[in-house]
């Protein structure tokens, strides 16, 4: 069952992260492609070869019907046009996708690209959509957010992924230098990256423990920094293709999804995640484990996703999480080298964007351009995507060929 | 005296559906009543068209004590929507009932370091000017 490791990402582009925007303003649609035609050129491969495109929800000028509009504005003629909605997962998601449809035999040339610069003002102001209210929560008549949890302010992901921490900590202990330490951990690679928010921006786990509480336990330091500079796109063609490209490719040789709930109050089994089922597949599927990682690249929109991942992953047992951030360095310079690029919480979240980045990395190190930060072994690499609050979860095993 | 309209003002109401009426007409006569399989025996929360354990339609409304144990909570210190500015810090809480299912509340009349996972708590009726009753809670 599974990927025989026969799809191979070949070529990336990754804008650089901003709080506040200083380049020139373009469509998501513009930002699209010039993302595809960055990660295209990194490849090394034409337009023209371009049949297949997956893409998210992130396209402001279209809201229905985006492969098409993406396809023509291209100029590809495509036979794997996908949507994933899979909120911070979907560029995890992307890349399974991707995968089966080249090894399927459906295409040669996959691009995937998500967007999250600012745009220009419409001179077309739109009416007013109270979905920017809600983030991720629904507030249209018959969802059940609406009329069950948006009533009581539980809304959008704090107070999801601070539940999540609650009971964790209630159930297997209380360290919160140990959470605190995947910040501080995480802002010595962000150090290490030009392109990162919080690049010559130190914090250690006093400074993250001084901050705001938002929700507790959670405080502001460990909450990802929103960005209004970002954007990413992938490549990935068939192993045949990729031995004419221009850098070491990256080979997906296992995956796994899991989605159980929408709101965590539905969870089944809180505070253990979806990221179990979802790793065992991965590892499976690609035949190796844990220890056979030479990094990780955990999604990490808080914290405690990343602490939760590390063991529902099985890199320690469940409740041990706390205990292996204190006994490991997670920077790049370390003996488990976790989000080298920062994560989002140092690399910056700019929509769908910040779960791109960490497959970006990953790519990035495997094929040795990581700079300053190039891990000493990178052939191998874990990574996960989450979206919502711990619902939809996807994880990867990426090997260089 | 002008009334803001301005919608992250407003707090959000809950509005029924044709599915779960009967949830929101128990708790304006303050009883809570939930879902039960009459095939599987399942107890349901939210309230659905069918089962979601067994995805029967054959759902039955019943009458619970609704008394259960916080099962998870987070003191919202930063309003999660700036209509709750007022109710900082906001206990919002996972209760569990002793039929199983876990439902959305908040947590009222106890400071935040008074909460803990696994204690009881019973039911408060809010009942709003729009007629519309939320199921509160408060330590037991």
């Amino acid at each position: 069952m599974g990927l025989r490791g026969d799809a191979h990402i070949v070529g990336y582009a990754q804008e650089r992260s901003e709080r506040r925007f200083t380049g020139q303003a373009k469509l998501t649609l513009e930002q699209w492609a010039d993302l595809a035609a960055a990660a295209l050129h990194d490849a090394g491969i034409d337009s023209r070869e371009v049949d297949g495109l997956v893409c998210g929800g992130d396209l402001l000028e279209s809201s229905t019907f985006v492969p098409a509009t993406i396809a023509e504005y291209m100029g590809w003629s495509v036979n794997l046009a996908e949507r994933v909605d899979l909120g911070g997962a979907t560029p995890a998601g992307m890349v399974w996708r991707a995968a089966s449809a080249i090894e399927l035999g459906l295409c040669e040339v996959v691009v995937m690209a998500v967007v999250g610069s600012a745009v220009p003002p419409s001179p077309k102001p739109a009416p007013f959509d109270d979905r920017i209210l809600f983030g991720a929560s629904s507030n249209a008549w018959g969802s059940p957010q609406a009329e069950f949890e948006i009533p009581y302010g539980n809304i959008a992901q704090n107070c999801g992924f601070a539940m999540y921490a609650q009971r964790y900590h209630e159930l297997y202990g209380w360290d919160e230098r140990a959470r605190a330490k995947v910040a501080a951990d995480q802002r010595v690679s962000a150090c290490a990256n030009p392109d990162a928010v919080f690049f010559g921006q130190p914090v250690s786990v006093d400074d993250v423990l001084a901050s705001r509480m938002i929700a507790t336990p959670l405080r502001m330091l460990e909450i990802v920094m929103p960005c209004a500079r970002g954007g990413a796109a992938l490549v990935m063609c068939s192993a045949d293709r990729a031995r004419r490209t221009d850098h070491r490719s990256v080979a997906v040789i296992g995956f796994g999804e899991r989605l159980t709930h929408k709101t965590p109050t539905y969870a089944p089994d809180l505070p253990h995640t979806p990221v179990a089922a979802a790793a065992a597949s991965a590892f499976a599927m690609a035949g190796l484990g844990p220890a056979d990682m030479d990094m990780v690249q955990l999604y990490d929109c808080y914290t405690i996703t990343a602490l939760l991942s590390i063991e529902d992953s099985g890199f320690c047992g469940k409740g041990e999480g706390q205990a292996f951030v204190r006994e490991h360095d997670l920077s790049y310079r370390g003996d488990f080298p976790c989000n080298t690029h920062g994560g989002q919480l140092g690399f910056g979240q700019a929509g769908l964007a910040g779960g791109m980045s960490h497959i970006v990395e990953a790519v990035r190190q495997i094929q040795g351009r990581a700079g300053e930060r190039q891990l000493v072994r990178h052939d191998t690499a874990y990574v996960t995507g989450t979206g919502g609050v711990m619902s939809e979860q996807t994880a990867l095993v990426l090997q260089g060929a | 005296m002008s009334h803001d309209t301005t919608p992250a003002l407003v707090k959000p109401r809950p509005v029924p559906t044709p599915t779960s009426r009967p949830f929101w007409d128990g708790l304006a006569a303050e009883e809570v009543r939930i879902q039960r399989c009459a095939d599987c025996g399942g107890w349901v929360f939210y309230p659905r068209s069918r089962c979601s354990h067994c995805l029967s339609g054959r759902l039955e409304w019943r009458t619970v004590d609704g008394a259960g144990v916080v099962f998870t909570f987070s003191a919202a210190t930063q309003a999660t929507f700036p209509a709750f500015a007022d109710e900082v810090p906001q206990v919002i809480a996972v209760v569990e009932l002793p039929e199983g299912v876990h439902l959305t509340t908040t947590i009222v009349g106890a400071a935040p370091d008074d909460v803990r996972v696994g204690a009881a708590v019973v039911p408060v009726f809010d009942h709003g000017a729009d007629g519309m009753t939320l199921l509160r809670y408060r330590l037991a």
